[in-house]
């Protein structure tokens, strides 16, 4: 009985910790709405981030989204060939893509590339009393820090992942066409057969919601570090844990909303 | 113009400060002195708001900044420079840019001006020609000049110092010594130093203040520390172990 109300009295504390933890990180996003519509704009910084979080992760994208793109084509065929239905790949591969795998492959990888970098950048800063430092001087680090990163998340991960559709349905043309032999034409046509402008469209939304989280999740750990380089590590690996976790979840409840 | 009432502080169950009472003097430099660890930074992070205690009051020229929403309590840190005891300069920016932030921040200064102020406050803490330097490319020396730059940039009437002097060879110290007492001097401004070098305290201060376990327990001119029989004030300043103050 003992052991079980104590696995009990773990559990709940797990839950309420868990709960509290989301509670501060909405409170952060309101935080970060109120501060983002107050001048003055600083837009240089909001462009630094944007070009750190988009231009930057442009390669890392067009490495995953192509080899998917790729790899869904080869899958596809073999499957599809089972029942004679191998011109349906290129619209598999762009459905697969515009709806689902660009926007979350794209998120996990910037969460891995940019979403950490912000837990770790905001982490020393705050070890290092840098965000002390910018209280004292009377400037809101939600503003000069958090804002900018949250903005540069929400635009860049949905242009990103326009690249991540391009190049993956691109792959998956060419091991489609080139190499397994589906008619070109064929191929073209069943991707504006299949996929509608909305697939497009909500995939986006999705990526800019992803782009809100990774941001937000990513900034919340840095800011909330503490214990000098092992606080900075730990702050970093939960941020990208928690992100990545989030994302794949809440990708599911987006999912069920608007498809 | 600081006065500290009753504060109590604590993290968990270890108590930092314990009801401590102390009075700042305007156009003085008070140096607060105690072991490492006893809670000399949190109390200097209180007196700016940093830190919010459990009791007291912290009136800041009559006002009352425990009870002050964020806006107000903005407003009073205006009054105030920091330097920290690793200078903490935002890495990201360069001398320059790190020195201009509170201009940018709080004046309507063209950037000509912005370029000029800067100009004047590195040269008035001994440095020129490092306005393009990143923080990560100067000694720890050069990076506490450039926070205290930084911290006098908007003139203030108090400056805060968090252990200038820790970490530096004997002649940085004397040097970032001799800066204190100049800025405070010549901007004739009110200067709170943390600070357990007895070597530096006495240099620079115009009363000194030793707070241990929690409170201060003597608050004088530097004669009447170095005058006093209270053994803790004692062992402290000849740097004995043997004595009240237990080594943990």
């Amino acid at each position: 009985m003992n052991r079980f109300s104590g696995a009990l009295d773990r559990l709940g504390r797990a839950v309420l910790a868990a709960v509290e933890e989301m509670g501060k990180i909405i409170l952060l996003f309101v935080s970060v709405l109120a501060w983002m519509f107050r001048p003055p704009f600083k837009l240089r910084n909001i462009f630094k981030q944007m070009e750190f979080v988009g231009v930057k992760s442009i390669f890392v994208v067009v490495l995953t989204g192509t080899f998917t793109g790729m790899v869904m084509a080869l899958q596809g065929y073999h499957g599809f060939r089972m029942f004679s239905a191998e011109s349906l790949v290129g619209g598999t591969v762009a459905l697969g893509m515009t709806r689902e795998l660009g926007p979350v492959l794209t998120s996990l990888m910037v969460t891995a590339r940019a979403g950490s970098a912000m837990a770790a950048e905001l982490g020393t800063m705050r070890v290092t009393e840098q965000i002390d430092a910018l209280y004292v001087m009377a400037a809101n680090p939600v503003k000069h820090l958090i804002v900018p990163r949250v903005i540069a998340g929400v635009l860049m991960v949905p242009l990103l992942t326009v690249v991540s559709d391009f190049t993956g349905i691109l792959g998956g043309y060419f091991v489609g066409v080139h190499i397994l032999g589906i008619n070109s034409g064929i191929f073209i046509k069943n991707i504006t057969r299949l996929v509608e402008l909305n697939d497009i469209y909500n995939g986006l939304v999705k990526a800019a919601c992803f782009g809100l989280i990774l941001s937000l999740i990513g900034c919340y750990k840095g800011f909330n570090t503490y214990g000098g380089a092992e606080g900075v590590g730990r702050a970093t690996t939960e941020a990208v844990v928690l992100a990545s976790i989030s994302i794949l979840i809440s990708d599911y409840f987006l999912t069920a909303i608007m498809f | 113009m600081i006065k500290l009432v009753d504060l109590h502080k604590s993290f968990g169950r270890q108590k930092v400060l314990d009801g401590l009472d102390l009075e700042i003097e305007k156009g003085k430099t008070t140096v607060i002195i105690g072991r490492s660890g006893g809670g000399k930074s949190v109390l200097l992070k209180h007196m700016i708001g940093l830190l919010r205690p459990e009791q007291g009051q912290i009136l800041i020229d009559g006002t009352d900044i425990t009870k002050l929403k964020d806006r107000a309590l903005n407003e009073i840190r205006k009054k105030f420079g920091m330097l920290f005891q690793e200078a903490a300069l935002f890495d990201s920016m360069t001398v320059a840019e790190n020195v201009a932030f509170p201009l940018r921040e709080h004046t309507t200064m063209k950037e000509k001006e912005i370029r000029e102020t800067v100009a004047d406050r590195l040269r008035s803490v001994g440095l020129t020609g490092v306005e393009e330097k990143m923080p990560s490319e100067l000694s720890g020396g050069m990076r506490k000049r450039v926070g205290l730059a930084r911290a006098i940039a908007l003139r203030p009437q108090i400056v805060l110092f968090d252990e200038p002097t820790t970490g530096l060879d004997p002649v940085m110290t004397e040097a970032i010594n001799r800066l204190i007492i100049d800025t405070q001097k010549n901007l004739n401004i009110t200067c709170v130093v943390i600070s357990h070098d007895v070597r530096s305290i006495f240099e620079i201060g115009h009363r000194i203040a030793m707070l241990y376990e929690g409170k201060i327990i003597e608050n004088g001119t530097p004669e009447e520390l170095k005058a006093s029989r209270n053994p803790v004030i004692v062992q402290f300043l000849a740097g004995s172990i043997e004595g009240p103050i237990r080594i943990m």
